[in-house]
């Protein structure tokens, strides 16, 4: 059975050795600490100023028919965020760098280890690090007030799938650049995504436009820990677990594929 | 005869039109120092990572340890050392911490790893800078440390490719002298050079490429031998003039090479020819008088030299 299967997985993509690669940045960010502490401000600030600006002006918004108040409508969108931010920079500028210029991977695949190991390693480094964020901004939200229920926790499973999905989109895409002059992509693409996945206001504010929102893979993702952390569990969440983990695995398969073709050839 | 370890029969690799690899067979045997010599571009480094399992062939056969490296390819991996011809070292970690991680991608224990690094950084001579950051170390020690990290599985098999390119003489030499005490410790090498001292030098035999070929084979005395006489006379007249000498000189020895910079007659006595030359009256700017080396034997096989 377990040859039979061996002959069907073309080698590059066995799974074996992934652990190394996230044991390889944990020596490697034990220098860079700091870029790492960093990545948590940013959704902080926004946080922040959203809760002192804009909670007064706008009032309440309703959520699955309850009406929450405009910072608790906002920050697991801000969460959700963040989880996407985290896993698209390290998997596109880090991994560009890794990929092109520092030769990292080239000298992992002369020894036992294979693309899809590269490939997974990178994804669950990616990962690591958008839970590191999503707990402390949980904590955060805790601190200030924004938390009402411990159905709130599910917000974690939740953003590390949104950062899997993000991290093996990322990672696919990356694959297809041809230098830094690319990663402006990555940044145009980025912006409209975080404005209008349903983060700042209700999809009812887009009226007609709203299935346009919908295909914005961060909306399924601000929706799953929207729901979260109010507590409201309807059965469209289903939908949304399954859009992003079809986005993610085609993302993985592309990915290895790509790293096979772009570094064994 | 043992099995070879590594045995490439009609070996092909293309990208698209282009067949950087056109059929070779080679035979490498256990313990041997093995060599690829040619020009940029003679498809030794697409011979190389085919041979390091990186690359998969167009067509043909390769067995390494008698396994196939389409089905084995992690197998053979853990079992061989590559230098690649263009460093990757690992610029976010330190040169001990290179060699550790390098070692857990090989399934070593951390214990292991600390123990086969602080040996292989005594063998690189790179012991006080340990700490060091990879980007403060210079070309040779870069090398050196390639060849440190290569070395962490204790690999039955060593691959170099162009393992002296852009390195100082002395730096050179202090790498041959590393490769030289493997060797005698049992491990096979093979490597790729363009530089036919580094071949002399390092290796036991070796094949000469061109355009994805293989046109010669042999010990580097024998290849000299078959090839070559056993003395050159280079001869260099007034810059643009080196053509119009080329019949005066002909018959002073066996053959002759004109060079866009020289002439070179090749001649079992050096000595005499020049002897000949001067009797003709010609006056060449300088005449020197050497051994003849594989640089000879690539450019009577090839019409081209090593190093363009």
């Amino acid at each position: 059975m377990s040859t039979g299967l061996l002959r069907i997985v073309p080698p590059a993509y066995v799974v074996r050795r992934p652990h190394r690669m996230i044991e390889r940045h944990l020596v490697a960010y034990r220098r860079q600490w700091l870029i790492v502490v960093s990545g948590f401000f940013e959704p902080l600030f926004y946080l922040l100023s959203m809760r002192a600006g804009l909670g007064d002006l706008v009032g309440t918004v309703s959520v699955g028919g309850q009406q929450v108040p405009y910072d608790m409508f906002v920050a697991p969108a801000l969460m959700a965020s963040s989880a996407m931010n985290g896993a698209i920079f390290d998997s596109t500028g880090n991994v560009l760098h890794r990929l092109k210029y520092a030769r990292i991977y080239d000298a992992a695949l002369a020894t036992p280890m294979g693309p899809a190991d590269v490939a997974a390693g990178e994804i669950g480094w990616a990962l690591i690090r958008g839970q590191l964020y999503a707990i402390s901004f949980l904590a955060v939200m805790a601190g200030m007030g924004l938390v009402d229920t411990w159905w709130s926790l599910l917000a974690l499973p939740a953003c590390a799938l949104i950062g899997l999905t993000f991290a093996a989109i990322g990672f696919a895409g990356t694959t297809f650049m041809r230098g830094w002059s690319d990663m402006d992509i990555v940044t145009t693409l980025m912006m409209p995504l975080f404005l209008f996945s349903a983060t700042f206001f209700p999809t009812s504010a887009y009226g007609s436009w709203a299935w346009v929102v919908q295909l914005s893979p961060l909306y399924h993702g601000v929706a799953l820990v929207r729901g979260a952390c109010a507590g409201v569990w309807t059965t469209s969440m289903l939908a949304h677990i399954a859009v992003l983990v079809v986005l993610s695995m085609v993302a993985l398969v592309v990915a290895a594929r790509r790293l096979d073709t772009l570094l064994r050839k | 005869m043992p099995e070879p370890l590594i045995a490439a029969h009609q070996l092909v690799k293309r990208f698209g039109d282009f067949t950087a690899v056109d059929g070779i067979d080679v035979e490498v045997q256990p313990g041997e120092a093995f060599g690829f010599l040619g020009p940029n571009g003679a498809g030794k480094s697409s011979t190389m990572r085919m041979i390091a399992c990186v690359s998969a062939a167009t067509s043909g056969s390769l067995r390494l340890f008698g396994l196939d490296p389409a089905t084995h390819g992690r197998e053979i991996r853990g079992r061989i050392g590559v230098v690649p011809q263009l460093d990757t070292l690992d610029i976010e970690l330190s040169v001990q911490e290179n060699l550790w991680i390098y070692g857990r991608y090989f399934d070593l224990s951390r214990a292991e790893c600390r123990r086969r690094a602080t040996e292989l950084l005594e063998f690189a001579q790179l012991t006080e800078r340990a700490d060091s950051v990879v980007d403060t170390l210079s070309g040779g020690m870069k090398r050196r440390l390639s060849i440190a990290r290569s070395l962490i599985n204790e690999p039955q098999l060593l691959l170099l490719d162009e393992p002296t390119t852009g390195l100082d003489p002395q730096a050179r030499h202090v790498l041959w002298d590393r490769l030289y005490r493997l060797k005698q410790q049992g491990v096979t090498l093979v490597l790729t050079t363009h530089y036919m001292d580094e071949a002399e030098q390092l290796c036991d035999r070796l094949v000469v490429m061109d355009q994805g070929r293989i046109v010669a084979e042999g010990s580097p005395r024998s290849l000299i031998d078959r090839y070559a006489t056993r003395e050159v006379l280079e001869l260099r007249f007034s810059a643009g003039t080196n053509d119009s000498f080329a019949d005066a000189l002909h018959g002073v020895g066996s053959r002759l090479e004109v060079l866009p910079d020289r002439i070179l007659v090749y001649a079992d006595d050096g000595e005499a020819a020049l002897t000949e030359t001067h009797h003709r009256g010609l006056q060449p700017e300088s005449a020197l008088v050497r051994r003849s080396s594989l640089e000879d034997v690539f450019l009577l096989l090839t019409g081209r030299s090593l190093v363009d």
